[in-house]
């Protein structure tokens, strides 16, 4: 049975019907075609699929749709400005912080969670910060300096 | 050199779509009427397949067919192919059992396909599944390669009674025997390298389409090379020319070796698609990646080295079991034959090597290439081993390396492995690393540790890689009208950022900015051939091969401006895009040559319309790309747990490219290596074949907070002297660098409790185990 859902996505209004079952981070690739929120494993533990629900970062694996009925709900493909990357974004590519890009989108968005809780996080707080969010090519070390001057950029 | 030229940290151009959510992985694309395939699979390690019931889900909501092997059967489908079959020490070729793409009759390990469902979506292809029944006789299986070779061990394969796949043997196995006879000393050591899961991020995924007015497929799929991919999938499963068949990669998650594979869903998903006329997509989850990728690893080895009175290596006998799953895999049998016993000389001039490999099947998923790809094996052996001989000798660990490496004065060196290492010094690199990791200090650090009742540790490993292996690689440049540059070449980026990499030697070339250059990879239709990445030969074969076509399009563009500037060639300057006479007017740029040599009546005698070429380069000789990892560690004695304090790595990849990709590659690669060496381990189940570490909560990955900051360094004053363009490669060498590094400090720091080895992952438990084995031992129980 199809259930209405009502959500802000990216600061825009979405209605659709879906399965109870449907998982959040279903819906927006699925659904809405937001590819950019990854799904990488099926435990809840790699974190590529975090986005933002009412400003808290959120594994959308672990989350049905209909869970979010009614929240604002932010994605990777919502942080930049037209054509002007978010702080975070640019400082991912500066640093050199992403390779596959696949985990990409969840570091970045588990970047912000660390700088909403800490807004000069020291290395010890990013790395525990991001211990939710696997990356098998760059060895963190590259993200924790992202992290670092996305942070400082933000402030 | 400009901006753009070698040595340049230019900043990846492929990373604002990654970073924007605006990535095509294989999952992200959709057609039009696509159906969804699940995989049912075996729960079983081995047994025979009695009966398959399908009705019950044949009737599930949305499904629209099932297939099991007998369909495939019916239709002529090939095997999943095993391409590389070495050569048995009794002269024999290996002879590989046969794979169908779904099992057929018997299931020979947890995870093996049996069937496929296809349905309008993917929830109602997993519900069906699960109503698939199949019906299971078990079979007694054998997990360890060990076991497997036991006699009375339960046969994989009816075909290969004991289960020894390869016997395979290299070097002078007299010789050998002689050196040992007249050692002054004799050390031995048994080594694990443990089996793990390469664990790309994004999991393996398929969509196979059929055009039936065209009878051609296209499939799409991550993979490190679509080319290999499609001569496979054409010449062994389908039986069909290559023009029908299209492969295209796009984005692609990380591969490490796994994903230069066929695997037998790339199979299905077209013949699915073929069958029903439909788009079909497969998407794997992270359980089926564990179960099904190809794991790494898991050698079994018994290493001796012998040694006269001073500490010089006379002789290595290396007595290696390595598991091969239940499959041969594409390369399987290469890992730890010609892949890895080569480099088991190492950086010494050791002058015998005998090494003698036996291959075993087991109820496991197949082994194959992953990070190193036998050279990681090689090195953990061969740097454990001066280790230990460094330990029985007396020798400091720095001392009996320098003792036996080979000089720089002595290259081109050709080792008992067979290799001929063309440049290195590696006595410089180790100094370097020592320097830089403060190991003079490191005894006071130790004190310190012990005052706080934890056990310091600090160890060294010396590897040496061998890339630029495999095929040629053709890089093809076209200039459009306006003198954009479009490259075409048939390596593929599972995250190493070669759009950029190419990109920047094509801007440092012809003066372009890196906004008007395209990089094209991973679609047979585009690119017409590639051997793929692996092997850490992009840079090393494919950016050889694009040099030389920059050079071509150089040498093209100057001949037109000599033609319509009415000047002599070599009177001609170049210089930010533009072709100048000097003391003159006259000038062109490249941008109007690009348009003018699409117009015949512009173009010099005998020379073809547009600005382009088309170079291959097969490498004639390996790079050595080679290095020192130091690594300092603290274990904690009450609970076994290792803590890296410290990381530091001084590398010689030659000539660098870019400095920002490549310290990724160090870095990330080392990350890997220190995984295996802590952490990782793909374990089985012994008796019942069952995957033990099938999921994020079983098997550790290094995550953010496991790990140090890494201290890396280049030494680029030794360019490749077999290479045009002096570099070496670099995506294998830190994890061939880390495992023995780590573990060498693990060892030193338990040396004092008399403790000689641990076996990887020296996880907490194993460490504190040891420990407690050891005091046990030592004052009795």
């Amino acid at each position: 049975m199809a259930h209405a859902l009502s959500m802000i996505v990216n600061g825009r209004e979405v209605n659709a019907h879906v399965e109870a079952r449907t998982l959040l981070v279903d819906f927006l690739r699925d659904h809405l075609g937001l590819t950019g929120t990854h799904v990488g494993c099926d435990t809840s533990q790699c974190g590529a699929c975090v986005v933002q629900i009412n400003g808290l970062s959120v594994k959308a694996c672990t989350v049905l749709a209909m869970q979010a009925d009614g929240a604002d709900v932010t994605t990777i493909e919502g942080l930049a400005e037209g054509e002007t990357l978010h702080p975070m974004q640019q400082a991912f590519q500066d640093h050199h912080g992403l390779q596959c890009g696949f985990c990409t989108p969840g570091m970045v968005m588990s970047a912000l969670d660390i700088v909403r809780r800490h807004p000069d996080p020291s290395e010890a707080q990013i790395r525990d910060g991001l211990k939710g969010n696997f990356c098998r090519c760059t060895g963190y070390g590259s993200i924790v300096e992202a992290v670092q001057a996305g942070a400082k950029a933000m402030r | 050199m400009g901006r753009f030229g070698a040595g340049q940290p230019i900043r990846r151009v492929e990373d604002r779509r990654f970073l924007t959510g605006q990535g095509t992985y294989t999952d992200d694309r959709s057609l039009p009427n696509q159906a969804h395939m699940v995989v049912v699979r075996s729960v079983y390690a081995h047994a025979r397949i009695e009966a398959i019931a399908l009705e019950a889900a044949r009737a599930m909501p949305g499904v629209i067919d099932i297939f099991t092997c007998a369909d495939l059967d019916a239709d002529g489908i090939g095997d999943v192919p095993t391409i590389f079959l070495p050569q048995n020490r009794d002269g024999s070729r290996m002879t590989a059992p046969r794979r169908r793409p779904l099992a057929q009759g018997v299931v020979r390990h947890v995870g093996e396909a049996v069937a496929i469902v296809i349905a309008e979506t993917q929830a109602q292809a997993r519900d069906a599944a699960e109503l698939v029944q199949v019906d299971y006789d078990p079979l007694p299986a054998v997990a360890e390669a060990m076991d497997a070779l036991e006699a009375g061990a339960p046969a994989v394969h009816d075909s290969h009674p004991d289960n020894l796949i390869v016997d395979w043997e290299m070097g002078d196995e007299a010789a050998v025997a002689e050196a040992f006879q007249s050692a002054a000393r004799i050390v031995s050591l048994d080594l694990i390298n443990n089996r793990v899961a390469p664990i790309a991020m994004e999991p393996r995924a398929a969509l196979g389409q059929w055009d039936e007015a065209e009878d051609r497929f296209t499939l799409y799929t991550g993979s490190q090379g679509s080319h290999s991919l499609r001569t496979w999938l054409c010449r062994h499963v389908f039986g069909i020319p290559e023009e029908k068949m299209r492969v295209v990669a796009g984005d692609v998650g990380g591969g490490f070796g796994m994903r230069i594979f066929l695997f037998p869903e790339h199979a299905l998903v077209l013949y699915a698609a073929r069958k029903l006329g439909r788009p079909v997509k497969w998407v794997g989850d992270r359980s089926e990646a564990f179960l099904t990728d190809t794991h790494g690893r898991d050698h079994h080895s018994h290493a001796r080295l012998a040694l006269d009175e001073d500490g010089h290596f006379l002789a290595l006998k290396v007595e290696t079991v390595a598991n091969l799953g239940a499959y041969v895999s594409q390369m399987g049998a290469f890992i730890p034959t010609l892949g890895g016993s080569g480099m088991l000389s190492g950086v010494y001039r050791t002058p015998h090597l005998h090494v003698h490999v036996r291959c075993a099947l087991t109820n496991t998923a197949p082994v194959d290439a992953y990070r190193g790809a036998g050279r990681p094996e090689a090195a953990y052996l061969i740097e454990r081993l001066v280790d230990a001989a460094a330990r029985e000798t007396g020798l400091a660990p720095d001392e009996i390396r320098r003792r036996n490496f080979i000089a720089p004065e002595q290259m081109p060196f050709t080792t008992s492995g067979g290799k001929t290492y063309d440049s290195g010094d590696f006595a410089r690199l180790m100094d370097q690393a020592m320097a830089r990791a403060d190991w003079s200090g490191f005894p006071a650090r130790r004190e310190q540790s012990a005052k706080n009742g934890r056990l310091r540790g600090i160890g060294l490993a010396y590897y040496i890689e061998a890339c630029g292996g495999g095929g040629p690689e053709t890089a093809r440049i076209m200039l459009s009208p306006e003198g954009d540059a479009t490259v075409l070449i048939g390596t593929q980026s599972t995250g190493q950022g070669h759009e950029t990499a190419y990109a920047q030697m094509v801007a440092d070339g012809l003066s372009l900015p890196l906004s008007r250059i395209k990089v094209h990879q991973g679609d047979t239709d585009v690119v017409a051939t590639g051997s793929g990445t692996g092997g850490s030969r992009s840079i090393p074969v494919g950016g050889a091969a694009l040099a030389q076509a920059i050079e071509a399009v150089q040498a093209k563009a100057k001949r037109l401006a000599a033609h319509l500037l009415q000047a002599p060639e070599e009177d001609l300057s170049f210089a930010d895009g533009r072709f100048t006479l000097p003391g003159s007017e006259r000038s062109i740029t490249l941008d109007e040559l690009a348009r003018a040599s699409r117009d015949p009546d512009h173009l010099p005698e005998g020379m073809t319309p547009c600005l382009d070429a088309t170079e291959s380069f097969k490498p004639a000789a390996g790079t050595y790309p080679n290095g020192c990892h130091i690594c300092e560690v603290e274990v904690d004695p009450e609970t076994g747990e290792t803590s890296i304090l410290r990381y530091t790595i001084v590398d010689d990849f030659g000539v660098v490219l870019n400095p920002l990709l490549l310290q990724g590659q160090v870095h990330g690669g080392t990350v890997q290596g220190i995984g295996q060496a802590l952490w990782e381990m793909a374990a089985y189940d012994p008796e019942s074949g069952q995957l033990l570490a099938g999921s994020f909560m079983d098997y550790a990955v290094p995550r953010a907070d496991f790990l140090p900051r890494i201290d890396s360094a280049t030494d680029e004053s030794i360019p490749c002297r077999t290479h045009p363009l002096g570099v070496k490669g670099a995506g294998e060498a830190g994890t061939i660098g880390a495992a023995p590094a780590v573990i060498n400090a693990v060892v030193d720091a338990l040396s004092p409790l008399g403790i000689r080895h641990v076996d990887m992952p020296a996880t907490p438990h194993r460490v504190w185990k040891a420990i407690q084995q050891q005091r046990a031992g030592r004052f009795g129980t």
